[in-house]
C-alpha cells in the first residue's frame, strides 16, 4: 500500500494567494468607478492596456525562466500590479507610456529580482516613478474632473472616440486638463487658505478637499475597509500612514495662513493618499514584516509623503515615499521583532517574578 | 470560575469531532501478534529483559527503563515472545527500530499485580516509583515519561490537567472523560498527593466538550471530600487551536509564560494530560501497568469511526479493520491529529503509548498539499503563531540555512503546531522547513561538542607523547652521563690525575650538543621519510580512484533503484530526486576520470623526475641509521605522531638555514604538483595551460632564489655551525 | 564685495577637505586604538571550525597544525572529513571564495564511520593504540584491544598499521533518534527537475539558483 508521507499539518486553511489577489482586485472597484465617473474612461483604458502588457510580459519572462506558465500566471500578481499602476496613472496618457511603465514594472522591478515574493521594491511604484521621471509632461496632465464649473459651465471630458484618439493616436489633450488640487495648492502664492479656497473652483465647489478628488479618496477608503474586513491585511500599515500624514499636517497647518501646508482633511483626501494607504503600503512583499514594523513603515511613508508634498518638487509623492521606505523595510524588520512567547521585550529569556 | 487569558494567534480549523463520538467506547478483538517498540517515549530506549521464546503474562515487564528519562515496556497480553528485532515503527521517518514481538495466546492471563491499598498513606517517592514502573508516559501525544515530570525540584503551587484536546478529529480524551470521570478524579488526587497538595488544581477544557464537562462536574459533586485534597476546578475556555500545547495552556489558565528553555515547573506548575491521570489511577489503584489506551479512529475512509480501547502494540491494520477502514479511499494515513500528527509508512506499524488518534481521511477530506508558491510575506502566519514568532522570516532564513539568524529569531521556541502552514496562502510547508532546520542545528551542535571533545583528547594525547619523549631523552642522557663519568673516573684512576682537565672539557661540550643532535637527526630522518612523497601521492591518487569508483558504483545503483521504481507513481519531488541522482552519477564519473588522469600524470612525472628526486634522499638516508641505533625505532604505523613530532622538532630547532631548506622543500613539492597539473592540462588541452606553465616557471625561479640564498647563508654561517659538525663527527 | 577667484575657491575646498580628513582620521585612529576588540587568534578560530578528526588527510599532523597552516596561506580545501560544509565555513571566516574539496586528500564520506576491532582476531600489538590521535582505543600489549565508539573520530589512521587487518571502518547507521526532516525543494529545484536544460541561464535570477540564499530580508 502506497501511503503518502508529508510533514504535518495535513490540513490547510481555505485561503490561497489567488484569493488574496482577487480580493485586492475587487477592492479597487469603488475607486475605479469614482475615477471613471469624474475622469472618463481613461483609467479603464489604462488598466486594460496595463493588464495586457503585464500578463504578456509575465508570460514571456516565465518562458525565459522555464517556469510553468499556468502555475505562475494563476496567482494574479501580475494583474494586481497592472491594475494598481493603471489606477495611479493619469487618465488618457498615451498607450506607449502605460506599456513602458508596466513592462518595466514586471520585467525589471519584479522578475529580475526573482519574481513574486522576491522583489524589494513595489513594482507598480517603480513603473510609476520611471514614467514620472522620464515623461513628466504626460504624467502631470490630469483631466478636469467632469462636472466642475469652470467660468459657469460644467467641464466635460473628451468623448469616447476622442479619448481613444488621445490614447492611441496621440491627439493633444491640452484642452481638457486642469491642475489637481494638490498642484493648485502648491502654487498658492500669498493667499490665506480660506481666500485661496474661495478663488479656486476645485476647492470652492468641493466639500472638504477639492472637487472630485475627495470622492476618489473616499472610494479607495471603502475598498480598503473591505480588505480590512476580509482580514487580507492588518490595520497597522494603513493606519500608520494616515496617522503619520495627519500628525505632520496638524503640526504644519498653522491655522490657514498664506504659507500654510494644508489641513489634515485636505491631505487625507487628496491625491493618492487613500489609494496609497490601502493598496500600496499594504503590499506585503515590500513592507516590513511584524505588525509594529508595519506601523512604523506606514508612518514613515506618511511623513515622507507630507515632506515631499509640502517642500519637494512634486505635488504628490506617494511613489517616492513608498520606494524610500522599501529600502528601509529590512532595517525596520531588524529592530522590530515581536516579543516571542517566553522571552522578555529585549529578546532575553524572561525570569519569573512571582506575583502571588 | 477562574479568569482565563488569551494566547497570541491560533486558528479555528473545522473540528470534525462528531464523527467519532456517535457510538460508545468500543473494545478491540485480541490481535494475533503484538509489536512493542522499545522506544515509545522521549528519552533512552528501554532494554529488553526477556528473550525470544519466553512465555510472558499480561502486564509483565519485558523491557526495563534505561536511565532517568526513560520508561519500561510491559507485555500487553499473555503469549510468547516470538522475536526481538527491527520492525517498522510509527515515526515520521518511516524507519525501523527494535521491537519485541509477542504471539498472543488468547488467554489474557495477567501477571501478578497488587493495588496500593490507600495511596494517601504512601509517600510521594513510592507513588512515583509505581508510576515509573508502570511505564506511564504522557498520553497526549508527546510521550514524555510521567514520573520524571512528577519529581520537580521546585515547589509546585498549581497542578494543571490538560483536557483541551484541541486538535480536530480527536475525541479520545473527550470519550474518556464522559465514561470514566470518577477514576480520573482519583488519578488527579494521586497527582496532587505526589506534588504535596498544591494550592489549586485546574482542569483546562475547551468549550466544545459540554458533555465531558458535565460528566466531570457530576463526578466532582459526588467525590468524597478528603481533608488534604486541594479544590479541583474545571476551567472552560474558548475553543482555539493550539490551546492544548503545554505552554499555551499554562498561559491560558495562569496568564504566565513559561520562560524559553525552561519548564512549567520553574513557574511552580505541573501539567499532565487527562489520559495520563487515568493511567496513573489504573497503575496505583489496580496495580496495572500501561498496557492499553483509548485511541480515536476516524476519517471518512472509515465506515464506523469511533473510540477504541486498544492494547499497546496492536498493529494499526488490526485496529483499522474494526473501524471499517477502506484502503482504496485513503491516500494518507495519519497517526495523531491533522495538525501535528505524522503520516504512517504502512499499516503494519503498531499502536504505541502516545497514539491518540488514527486519521484515515479521503482525498477530498484532506487533499494533497498543492505545490508551494512564493512567500509573499503576507504575515498571516505571524498572526496565527501562538509563540508570537515571525514564521515568514524563519522561512527565509531556513531556506538559506542561516542558522545564526534562525536562532536570533527564536526558532527553538517554535512548537511546530502547524498553524502557520495552515493559514499560509501560498501553502508553503513551513513546519517542515523549521523541523529540517532544527534537526540540522541539533546535528551541528552535536558535532561541535564531539569535535571539541576530540580536540581536547588530541591535545592531551600530544602533551603525553611529548612528555614521554622528554622523559626518555632525559633518561638516556642520564645513562650516558653516568657511563661517561664512570669511564672518566676509570681513566682518571688509571692515569692518576695527569690528564684530568683534558677529559673533562669534551664531555661537557657534548652534553648539550648531543641532545640537540639527536633530535635534529631524528627530524632529518623523518624529513627523509616524508620525502617519499611521490609514493604517498600515488597512494593517495589510488585511494581517490578507489573511492570515486565506489561512489560511482553506488550512485549508479541508487539511480537504478530509482528508475526501477518508475512504475510506481512518482511525484514531483521524487522526480527531482531522481534528477539529482543522475547528476551525482555524472559527477562521480567525472571525478573518477579526473583521479585516473591525475594518477597517469603522476606516473609520467615520476619516471621523468626520479633521478632528481632521488639525490636528496640518498644524501640523507645514510645518516638516519645513526639515530635509530640508540633510539627505539618509531613505529612506522604512527605516522600522525611522527609527523607531529617532525614539525615540533623542526620548529624548535629551526636555524635560518633549515628554514630555508624547508622552504625549498615545500617549493619543490609545489613544483612537483604544478608539473602534474601542467601535464594534466596538456593531456586534456585545457584552456588554463598557460597559467599552469607560468606557475611552473615562477616556482622554478623561486627555488633558484632560495638556493642562492641558502648557499650564501651556509658560507657565512659556517663557523657558527662548526661545533655541531664536530660533535657529529665525534659520534 | 569681491568675488573669490576660482583659485581661491579651489584652495578653500582643498583646505576644508584636508581639515575634515585630518579630523576624521584622528577620530578613527583613536577609536581603532581605544575600542580595539581582542578577537580569538585566527588559528584558533579556524581550528574551531575544523572537524577535529586529527586524521592527517590534509598532510598536517592534526587539525591545529592545519589551522596554523591555513593562517600561513595553505589552501582551505584539504579537509575531507569536514567536507564542503567546513570549506564553506572557512571561506566565510576568511572571506574568500569557497573552493571545491581537493580530491587528492580524499573524498568526503557520505556517512560518518567509526573504527571497529574484530576482537577475536586482534593479537594485542598496540600499534593501533599508538596511531590513534584521540586515545580512543583501549588495550594493552598481548591483550585484546577495543575502540571506544563514542570517542572515535573515524579518522581511519588505525586501519593501516594493524598487522592482522582486523580493524574495520563501519558506517554509523542512521536511527530513528537522529533522523530529521529534510528541507523541502525550492521552486527552482522543483522546476529544474522538469527540464534539465534549465541550467543554461539559471544564474541570471537569484531565485532560479539552487538555493534562494541571495535574499536575506532581515540581515
Amino acid at each position: 500500500m502506497a501511503l503518502a508521507r508529508n510533514s504535518s499539518p495535513h490540513t490547510h486553511g481555505p485561503r490561497s494567494t489567488q484569493w488574496l489577489m482577487q480580493q485586492v482586485l475587487i477592492a479597487t472597484v469603488p475607486g475605479l468607478m469614482v475615477l471613471t465617473s469624474f475622469f472618463g474612461i481613461g483609467t479603464l483604458l489604462n488598466i486594460l492596456i496595463a493588464s495586457i502588457t503585464a500578463v504578456s510580459c509575465e508570460a514571456a519572462v516565465l518562458k525565459l525562466r522555464k517556469r510553468p506558465l499556468g502555475f505562475y500566471l494563476s496567482d494574479y500578481s501580475a494583474l494586481v500590479t497592472a491594475v494598481l499602476l493603471g489606477l495611479a496613472l493619469p487618465p488618457l496618457v498615451p498607450w506607449w507610456l502605460t506599456v513602458t511603465g508596466t513592462a518595466f514594472a514586471i520585467i525589471i522591478a519584479k522578475h529580475l529580482y526573482g519574481g513574486m515574493g522576491y522583489n524589494p521594491f513595489n513594482p507598480a511604484m517603480i513603473g510609476y516613478v520611471v514614467l514620472l521621471i522620464s515623461f513628466p509632461l504626460q504624467m502631470s496632465a490630469w483631466l478636469t474632473p467632469g462636472g466642475l464649473l469652470v467660468d459657469g459651465t460644467p467641464a466635460m471630458g473628451p468623448d469616447f472616440i476622442s479619448s481613444l484618439k488621445i490614447v492611441f493616436l496621440g491627439n493633444p489633450i491640452d484642452g481638457f486638463t486642469a491642475a489637481t488640487p494638490l498642484d493648485a495648492f502648491k502654487h498658492n502664492s500669498g493667499l490665506l487658505v480660506s481666500q485661496f479656497y474661495e478663488q479656486t473652483p476645485q476647492f470652492s465647489q468641493g466639500h472638504w478637499a477639492g472637487f472630485g478628488w475627495e470622492w476618489v479618496n473616499i472610494a479607495f477608503l471603502f475598498g480598503g475597509i473591505y480588505l480590512l474586513a476580509r482580514k487580507v491585511f492588518t490595520w497597522h500599515g494603513p493606519v500608520g500612514m494616515l496617522v503619520g500624514l495627519s500628525i505632520m499636517a496638524l503640526f504644519n497647518y498653522d491655522g490657514g495662513s498664506s504659507s500654510s501646508n494644508g489641513s489634515i482633511i485636505f491631505h487625507l483626501l487628496s491625491g493618492a493618499t487613500m489609494f496609497g494607504a490601502f493598496f500600496i503600503v499594504t503590499d506585503p512583499v515590500t513592507s516590513a514584516t511584524s505588525n509594529r514594523g508595519r506601523f512604523i513603515y506606514g508612518a514613515m511613508i506618511g511623513i515622507i509623503l507630507f515632506l515631499i508634498r509640502s517642500w519637494g518638487n512634486y505635488p504628490d509623492a506617494l511613489a517616492f515615499a513608498v520606494l524610500l521606505m522599501n529600502f528601509a523595510a529590512p532595517f525596520i524588520d531588524y529592530y522590530t521583532p515581536p516579543r516571542t512567547y517566553g522571552h522578555s521585550k529585549s529578546g532575553a529569556i524572561i525570569h519569573r517574578s512571582k506575583e502571588d | 470560575m477562574s479568569k482565563v487569558w488569551d494566547i497570541h494567534g491560533g486558528i479555528h480549523p473545522a473540528e470534525n469531532k462528531q464523527q467519532s463520538l456517535t457510538g460508545p467506547l468500543q473494545t478491540v478483538a485480541l490481535p494475533k501478534t503484538l509489536v512493542l517498540p522499545l522506544s515509545q517515549h522521549i528519552g533512552a530506549p528501554a532494554t529488553p529483559v526477556v528473550s525470544v521464546g519466553d512465555k510472558v503474562l499480561k502486564g509483565q515487564l519485558i523491557a526495563a527503563a534505561k536511565g532517568f528519562v526513560s520508561a519500561p515496556v510491559h507485555a500487553s497480553s499473555s503469549g510468547v515472545v516470538s522475536a526481538i528485532e527491527e520492525r517498522a515503527v510509527p515515526h515520521a521517518s518511516g524507519m525501523q527500530a527494535p521491537c519485541i514481538v509477542i504471539e498472543t495466546d488468547g488467554l489474557e492471563r495477567w501477571a501478578e499485580h497488587n493495588a496500593a491499598a490507600n495511596y494517601r498513606n504512601k509517600t510521594a517517592a513510592e507513588l512515583v516509583a509505581i508510576i515509573r514502573d508502570a511505564g506511564i508516559t504522557g498520553l497526549g501525544g508527546a510521550g514524555f515519561p510521567s514520573a520524571v515530570k512528577l519529581q520537580p525540584r521546585q515547589s509546585i503551587d498549581t497542578l494543571i490537567i490538560n483536557a483541551t484536546e484541541c486538535e480536530p478529529y480527536i475525541t479520545a480524551d473527550d470519550q474518556l472523560m464522559r465514561q470514566r470521570s470518577a477514576d480520573i478524579l482519583i488519578g488527579i488526587d494521586i497527582l496532587a498527593h505526589i506534588l504535596g497538595d498544591p494550592e489549586r488544581v485546574l482542569i483546562g477544557i475547551e468549550d466544545n466538550k459540554p458533555e465531558a464537562q458535565e460528566a466531570l462536574a457530576k463526578a466532582l459533586a459526588n467525590k468524597p471530600v478528603s481533608e488534604h485534597a486541594p479544590p479541583i476546578e474545571v476551567v472552560e475556555f474558548p475553543t482555539k487551536y493550539p490551546s492544548g500545547g503545554e505552554k499555551q495552556l499554562v498561559q491560558i489558565l495562569t496568564g504566565e509564560e513559561v520562560p524559553s528553555g525552561k519548564l512549567p515547573a520553574d513557574l511552580g506548575i505541573v501539567c499532565q494530560n487527562i489520559g495520563t491521570t487515568h493511567a496513573i489511577y489504573r497503575a496505583v489503584c489496580h496495580g496495572e501497568p500501561l498496557v492499553s489506551r483509548i485511541t480515536t479512529v476516524t476519517g471518512k475512509a472509515c465506515s464506523t469511526p469511533g473510540n477504541f480501547e486498544v492494547l499497546i502494540g496492536t498493529p494499526v491494520a488490526h485496529l483499522l479493520e474494526q473501524a471499517g477502514f477502506n484502503e482504496a479511499l485513503c491516500p494518507q494515513l495519519v497517526m495523531g491529529g491533522p495538525m501535528m500528527g505524522f503520516a504512517l509508512p504502512s499499516t503494519a506499524v503498531p499502536i504505541v503509548k502516545a497514539t491518540n488518534c488514527l486519521l484515515a481521511t479521503t482525498a477530498q477530506e484532506s487533499p494533497a498539499p498543492p505545490p508551494a508558491q512564493a512567500c509573499i510575506r503576507c504575515g498571516h502566519c505571524a498572526e496565527a503563531c501562538p509563540a508570537n514568532l515571525l514564521p515568514q522570516q524563519l522561512y527565509w532564513h531556513a531556506q538559506s540555512k542561516n542558522y545564526e539568524r534562525l536562532e536570533a529569531h527564536h526558532l527553538g521556541d517554535c512548537i511546530e503546531c502547524g498553524a502557520c502552514s495552515y493559514v499560509c496562502p501560498s501553502s508553503i510547508p513551513l513546519v517542515q522547513y523549521y523541523r529540517a532546520a532544527k534537526g540540522e542545528i541539533r546535528l551541528i551542535n552535536e558535532e561541535k561538542q564531539q569535535s571539541d571533545r576530540a580536540r581536547i583528547r588530541f591535545e592531551r594525547h600530544q602533551a603525553r607523547i611529548e612528555q614521554e619523549e622528554k622523559d626518555k631523552a632525559a633518561k638516556r642522557e642520564a645513562r650516558k652521563l653516568a657511563a661517561e663519568a664512570a669511564k672518566a673516573k676509570r681513566e682518571a684512576d688509571a692515569k692518576t690525575g695527569a690528564a684530568n682537565t683534558a677529559a673533562d672539557t669534551p664531555s661537557a661540550s657534548t652534553e648539550k650538543s648531543t641532545t640537540d643532535l639527536d633530535i635534529v637527526q631524528a627530524a632529518m630522518a623523518r624529513v627523509a621519510a616524508n620525502k617519499a612523497s611521490p609514493q604517498d601521492q600515488r597512494k593517495r591518487f589510488e585511494r581517490a580512484i578507489e573511492t570515486t569508483a565506489a561512489r560511482l558504483a553506488k550512485a549508479e545503483k541508487d539511480l537504478e533503484a530509482f528508475t526501477k521504481d518508475e512504475n510506481a507513481e512518482l511525484n514531483k519531488e521524487q522526480l527531482a530526486q531522481r534528477e539529482q541522482q543522475r547528476a551525482s552519477v555524472e559527477q562521480a564519473r567525472l571525478r573518477h576520470q579526473e583521479a585516473k588522469n591525475k594518477l597517469a600524470a603522476l606516473d609520467n612525472e615520476q619516471s621523468s623526475e626520479q633521478s632528481s628526486e632521488q639525490s636528496p634522499d640518498q644524501k640523507t638516508q645514510p645518516e638516519s641509521p645513526t639515530d635509530s641505533d640508540d633510539e627505539p625505532e618509531l613505529d612506522r604505523a604512527a605516522t600522525a605522531i611522527a609527523r607531529a613530532q617532525k614539525n615540533a622538532a623542526q620548529l624548535a630547532l629551526m636555524t635560518p638555514e633549515q628554514k630555508l631548506q624547508k622552504q625549498r622543500d615545500s617549493l619543490e613539492k609545489r613544483l612537483g604538483k604544478a608539473r602534474t597539473r601542467l601535464a594534466q592540462a596538456e593531456s586534456e588541452g585545457s584552456e588554463q595551460l598557460e597559467a599552469f606553465a607560468k606557475a611552473v616557471s615562477s616556482l622554478n625561479e623561486k627555488i633558484n632564489a632560495t638556493n642562492l640564498e641558502l648557499a650564501s647563508l651556509t658560507q657565512t654561517s659556517e663557523p657558527a655551525n662548526k661545533p655541531a659538525q664536530q660533535s657529529e663527527e665525534t659520534r | 564685495m569681491t568675488e573669490m577667484s576660482s583659485l581661491e575657491l579651489l584652495l578653500t575646498a582643498v583646505i576644508a577637505l584636508v581639515a575634515l580628513a585630518t579630523v576624521f582620521g584622528v577620530i578613527l585612529g583613536y577609536a581603532a586604538v581605544t575600542f580595539k576588540v581582542e578577537g580569538n587568534p585566527l588559528a584558533e578560530q579556524i581550528d574551531a571550525l575544523l572537524p577535529q578528526t586529527q586524521c592527517g588527510n590534509c598532510g598536517y599532523p592534526g587539525c591545529k597544525p592545519y589551522a596554523q597552516a591555513i593562517v600561513d596561506g595553505e589552501a582551505i580545501n584539504k579537509c575531507p572529513p569536514g567536507g564542503q560544509a567546513t570549506i564553506d565555513a572557512l571561506a566565510n571566516l576568511l572571506d574568500v571564495p569557497a573552493p571545491e574539496l581537493d580530491a587528492e586528500h580524499g573524498e568526503e564520506a557520505e556517512v560518518k564511520s567509526v573504527a571497529y576491532i574484530r576482537e577475536d582476531e586482534c593479537i594485542g600489538c598496540t600499534k593501533c593504540i599508538q596511531a590513534c590521535p584521540v586515545d580512543a582505543i583501549l588495550g594493552a600489549a598481548k591483550l585484546m584491544h577495543t575502540v571506544i565508539a563514542d570517542e572515535c573520530t573515524g579518522c581511519d589512521l588505525c586501519v593501516e598499521p594493524c598487522p592482522v587487518d582486523c580493524i574495520d571502518m563501519l558506517p554509523i547507521p542512521q536511527t530513528v533518534s537522529d533522523w530529521h526532516w529534510q528541507t523541502p525543494l525550492t521552486p527552482a529545484q522543483r522546476f529544474a527537475s522538469n527540464n534539465p536544460s534549465h541550467h543554461s541561464n539559471a544564474n541570471l535570477i537569484a531565485s532560479d539558483r539552487g538555493l534562494d540564499d541571495s535574499k536575506d530580508h532581515a540581515a
